[in-house]
């Protein structure tokens, strides 16, 4: 017992402070505020999605412009659009981190260059990538794809779901490489030491000693690239997205259904938006649900993975 | 590799050349790989760079979209004054940047006047006064804020928030900065949130049991010492949601109004820079004078943040170097 | 190893979710490109027109199951660029193509673009139905939406400050508007800019104050103006009748722009689309159909 723990116990017991209490008060109002406004957000959603929300509202096409029917498109064209971006996405950033880590001598001049390029990919706005995507992959590669290959015809010079998903694996990248880095530095330099002294080669350890540790790590940032990734519409306003599409994408070029365009046309340009709305809401529910449960395992694993650590 | 040449056979010397050309293999591999942030980042310079650039090259561009049309008044007000106009489809094409530099601003300002306190009373309240169990529930459902899509926050504000702001406040716009303001600011509260309280359980303890053990009630610790010692980290924060806030585009599309208005009203509509691309951006002609704005429009909007989080990281570094002299 | 055990099983099922969905699905897709070679046909355009085209694609289904019409929005201008870039085999428009779109499109490919009226719309103007004006004259609406009238009190209404709702410019909608209504010149600034006809509908129905346009056939829980001409015209509602015989002052066609004259495939559904059958669904929509009368009183 240090006199000055013994101070503050006594301190904090006898004397209440005003400027105490109003500053406990005012952080704790903050707090119920925040939180209140969540809660707002998602009793208001689920509420105005009862009567809409079915098995067949997730399984089924969209009729009626949108005012009937499903999302059975939507959520296929999310997920497929998520899945490619990951695949995508996931090796660059998982190989941008090992060799930050684990290879790059510190403080040289490549390694603080890639540093700044993931933190001015992470500041770029979400509409500044959809443009990306629009003039070099739709423009610049799309064309370029089809003058080789196809003789000039449009085949990939126009929007399609593997531009989409780049572009998304261009936006996710930075959340992938600090993950997988922070996943990377929380596995002791011992683990390593030991590994080379044993004799392994550099690359031995990585694959076998440090990624095996970094899975969980890892695995939470594909996570939450995804949730990020389904939830973005700015970047897929131009690079493939659309309203009604009467077949499962299935090709590169294909355009494909989104839960979240599709909230935002409903929203906007749906022919009687009062008669949507159930279905409005209830799109946003099941896009809210898809990106929460994902968050929120991202966070569970995360947890017992440092525990796991520590422990 | 802890081998003598004298004890290894011929074999075993080959084999040991050859993982260590895979060895080295792998090494460039995943060097060129990690490459691609940076071929990215300076791709996305380039490419929207070369596609704005017409407006400062290209004569036949020139004549309707150039700097003077976009930063020099351009055209009539109604009441037939001088002003700043935005009407791409016309018979005289106008381009003005005011209205949605001064759009973009006014969202940004109302976000981070709501985020801002917020953000860090939240976070001052769960390192410093929650007990242990709540703070693991109040931190993963903040973050739970920050998983959901900007399009469905764009909905509800203009769905839901801006009727009951309208009911309450009386606007005459119904979508005005204000309503988009707000939904903004809840977009960025979890950003500046998780920084914020990151960097606050990171000061030493040693400072907070100091200044309690020297007098200082829990309030004067907290704002007087604790949260100065936290500042490099706090700032970095509001630097991170302010460039969100700005590149920010489906909350001000749906339930801002879209009107490129010059005003300082806070309850007058908006047109941000981003909401404006996002509309006009698919009827263009590819080409087109009007084309090379909308591109021109987002390479300002890039410039402008990748100048932020710069000026925000050299801040931050002065920040640093100040705090080590005093901290250790 | 187990962990990665578990993370290859669960992609397992996710891909054999996606697989499931693309078996499931119409295996001749759009691969390959889009036109009268494959069996997709995309259609892009006007948002006053995007019901429509819906609409269309679903009964057209009924009659030609292996065609697949793609429909999406976006605006008449987006259509139309569409249909300059080449991404579209047909461009939905609610404003005839320029002059200057219309020479773009034969510089680039040579031949003129082939223009097919496919209905009638009128266009309305709105006010909250709590609005005690029942008729409005072209100028004074010129006046209103260039910013030059600001108080309901200017044209006999309640006073207070006149709310502008308004279309993006992408819109064949609001071409028209500006063209015809406007003469050609600006709308004011202050007029709030919406992403669709049914979110300026939705917009007026909430806002006592608020004045908006748009096609005929979204209106829902709003007052739409009678229109004069000018000051000393009669008003006239946008009913059938009105509309076809061209007495209501802001009617206009619906087009359809094809890159060249249809064949195949894409001229059965153009065939199919000014038939009995396909005007059937113009009116079900809320439209009114083309006959000769209407194309001849219009000029």
């Amino acid at each position: 017992m240090t006199p000055a723990r013994s101070f503050t116990r006594n301190a904090s017991r006898f004397r209440y402070y005003p400027g105490d209490i109003s500053l406990a008060i005012a952080t704790g109002v903050a707090v119920l505020a925040i939180l209140t406004m969540l809660a707002v957000l998602l009793i208001e959603i689920a509420w105005g999605s009862r009567g809409a929300l079915s098995w067949e509202f997730l399984t089924t096409e969209p009729s009626k412009g949108g005012l009937a029917g499903g999302i059975w498109p939507a959520i296929y064209g999310t997920v497929l659009l998520v899945l490619v971006m990951t695949i995508a996405a996931l090796p660059v950033g998982v190989a941008t981190a090992i060799y930050l880590h684990e290879y790059a001598r510190p403080d040289t001049w490549l390694q603080r260059l890639i540093r700044s390029a993931v933190i001015n990919l992470a500041g770029v706005p979400s509409i500044v990538f959809g443009l990306f995507g629009v003039g070099f992959f739709i423009e610049t590669v799309g064309r370029s794809i089809d003058s080789v290959a196809y003789g000039g015809a449009l085949f990939y010079g126009k929007p399609a779901i593997i531009w989409a998903s780049l572009t998304l694996a261009l936006l996710t990248l930075p959340v992938v490489i600090v993950a997988t880095e922070e996943a990377l530095k929380a596995i002791p330099v011992e683990h390593r030491e030991g590994s080379l002294a044993l004799g392994a080669t550099k690359w031995q350890t990585i694959a076998r000693v440090v990624l095996p540790q970094a899975m969980p790590g890892i695995l939470t940032g594909a996570i939450l690239a995804i949730s990020r990734g389904a939830g973005e519409v700015a970047p897929i306003l131009f690079t493939g997205a659309a309203y009604y599409l009467p077949f499962l994408p299935a090709h590169p070029t294909d355009q494909f259904m989104h839960l979240g365009y599709h909230v935002f046309v409903l929203a906007t340009q749906s022919p009687d938006v009062n008669a949507a709305l159930p279905n409005l809401y209830a799109t946003a529910l099941v896009l809210l649900a898809l990106t929460f449960i994902l968050n929120i395992s991202a966070i569970v694993i995360r947890a017992r993975y440092r525990g796991r650590l520590r422990g | 590799m802890i081998q003598s040449a004298e004890t290894v056979t011929p074999s075993r010397r080959r084999s040991a050349r050859r993982s260590r050309i895979i060895e080295w293999l792998i090494e460039k591999t995943i060097l060129a790989t990690a490459t691609v942030a940076i071929i990215s980042i300076l791709l996305i310079f380039v490419f929207i760079g070369r596609q704005a650039l017409p407006v400062l090259s290209s004569e036949s561009v020139r004549q309707t979209a150039n700097l003077r049309e976009f930063f020099t008044p351009n055209g009539t007000t109604p009441q037939g004054e001088p002003g700043y106009i935005w009407q791409p489809v016309s018979e005289k094409p106008k381009y003005s940047f005011i209205p949605l530099m001064i759009g973009t601003l006014k969202a940004t300002i109302v976000a981070m006047l709501v985020a801002v306190p917020l953000a860090l009373l939240a976070a001052l309240y769960t390192t410093e006064y929650a007990p242990r169990r709540l703070r693991e529930y109040i931190k993963p459902l903040i973050e739970l804020l920050a998983a959901t899509p900007s399009v469905v926050l764009g909905f509800f504000a203009l769905v839901v928030m801006a009727s009951w702001m309208q009911q309450a406040f009386g606007f005459e716009m119904r979508l005005n900065a204000i309503v988009a303001g707000c939904a903004l600011g809840l977009a960025i509260i979890p950003v500046i949130y998780t920084v914020a309280e990151d960097t606050l359980t990171s000061v030493p303890r040693t400072l907070r049991e100091a200044s309690l053990a020297l007098g200082a009630t829990r309030a004067q610790t907290l704002l007087r010492v604790i949260l100065p010692a936290a500042l490099p980290g706090v700032f970095a924060g509001i630097v991170l949601g302010f460039g969100r806030a700005i590149g920010e585009t489906m909350i001000v599309l749906m339930a801002a109004g879209n009107a490129a208005i010059v005003s300082w009203s806070l309850s007058d509509s908006i047109r941000t820079m981003s909401a404006t691309i996002a509309a006009e951006l698919a009827e263009v002609v590819y080409g087109s004078p009007h084309y090379h704005t909308l591109f021109a429009i987002g390479a300002l909007l890039f410039i402008i943040t990748f100048v932020i989080n710069s000026i925000g990281a050299w801040i931050i570094g002065r920040l640093n170097a100040r705090m080590r002299g005093t901290v250790q | 190893m187990t962990r990665i055990t578990q993370t290859i099983l669960l992609l397992a099922i996710v891909l054999m979710i996606v697989l499931k969905g693309c078996a499931q699905r119409a295996p001749q897709s759009s691969s390959g490109p889009s036109g009268q070679a494959g069996n997709t046909i995309t259609i892009k355009g006007s948002d006053t027109m995007v019901q429509l085209g819906q609409r269309w694609a679903e009964e057209y289904k009924k009659v030609a199951p292996n065609i697949v019409l793609q429909v999406t929005g976006g605006g008449s201008g987006t259509g139309i660029a569409a249909l300059l870039n080449g991404t579209t085999d047909i461009a939905q428009s609610s404003r005839p193509m320029k002059e200057q779109e219309q020479a773009e499109f034969k510089a680039k490919t040579g031949r003129e673009v082939v223009e097919i009226k496919v209905a009638l719309d009128g266009l309305g103007v709105y006010v909250n139905q709590a609005n005690p004006l029942k008729e409005i004259s072209i100028p004074q609406l010129r006046e209103i939406f260039t910013g030059k009238i600001t108080d309901w009190r200017e044209v006999g209404a309640t006073p207070g400050k006149i709310i502008l709702y308004s279309r993006e410019n992408n819109s064949g909608t609001y071409e028209y508007f500006k063209e015809h209504v406007l003469e050609k010149g600006d709308f004011a600034p202050n007029a709030q800019t919406l992403q669709g006809t049914s979110a300026v509908i939705n917009a007026v129905s909430k806002d006592e104050r608020g004045i908006g346009y748009g096609g005929i056939a979204y209106a829902k829980n709003v007052k739409v103006l009678a229109i004069k001409k000018d000051a000393a015209s009669p008003a006239i509602s946008p009913d059938l009748t009105h509309v076809e015989d061209g007495t209501y002052p802001l009617s206009r066609f619906l087009y359809w722009y094809l890159p060249q004259e249809p064949t195949g495939e894409l001229k059965k559904l153009v065939d199919w689309v000014t038939s009995q059958a396909g005007q059937a669904v113009v009116k079900d929509v809320g439209y009114f159909p083309i006959s000769k009368n209407a194309v001849a009183a219009h000029r």
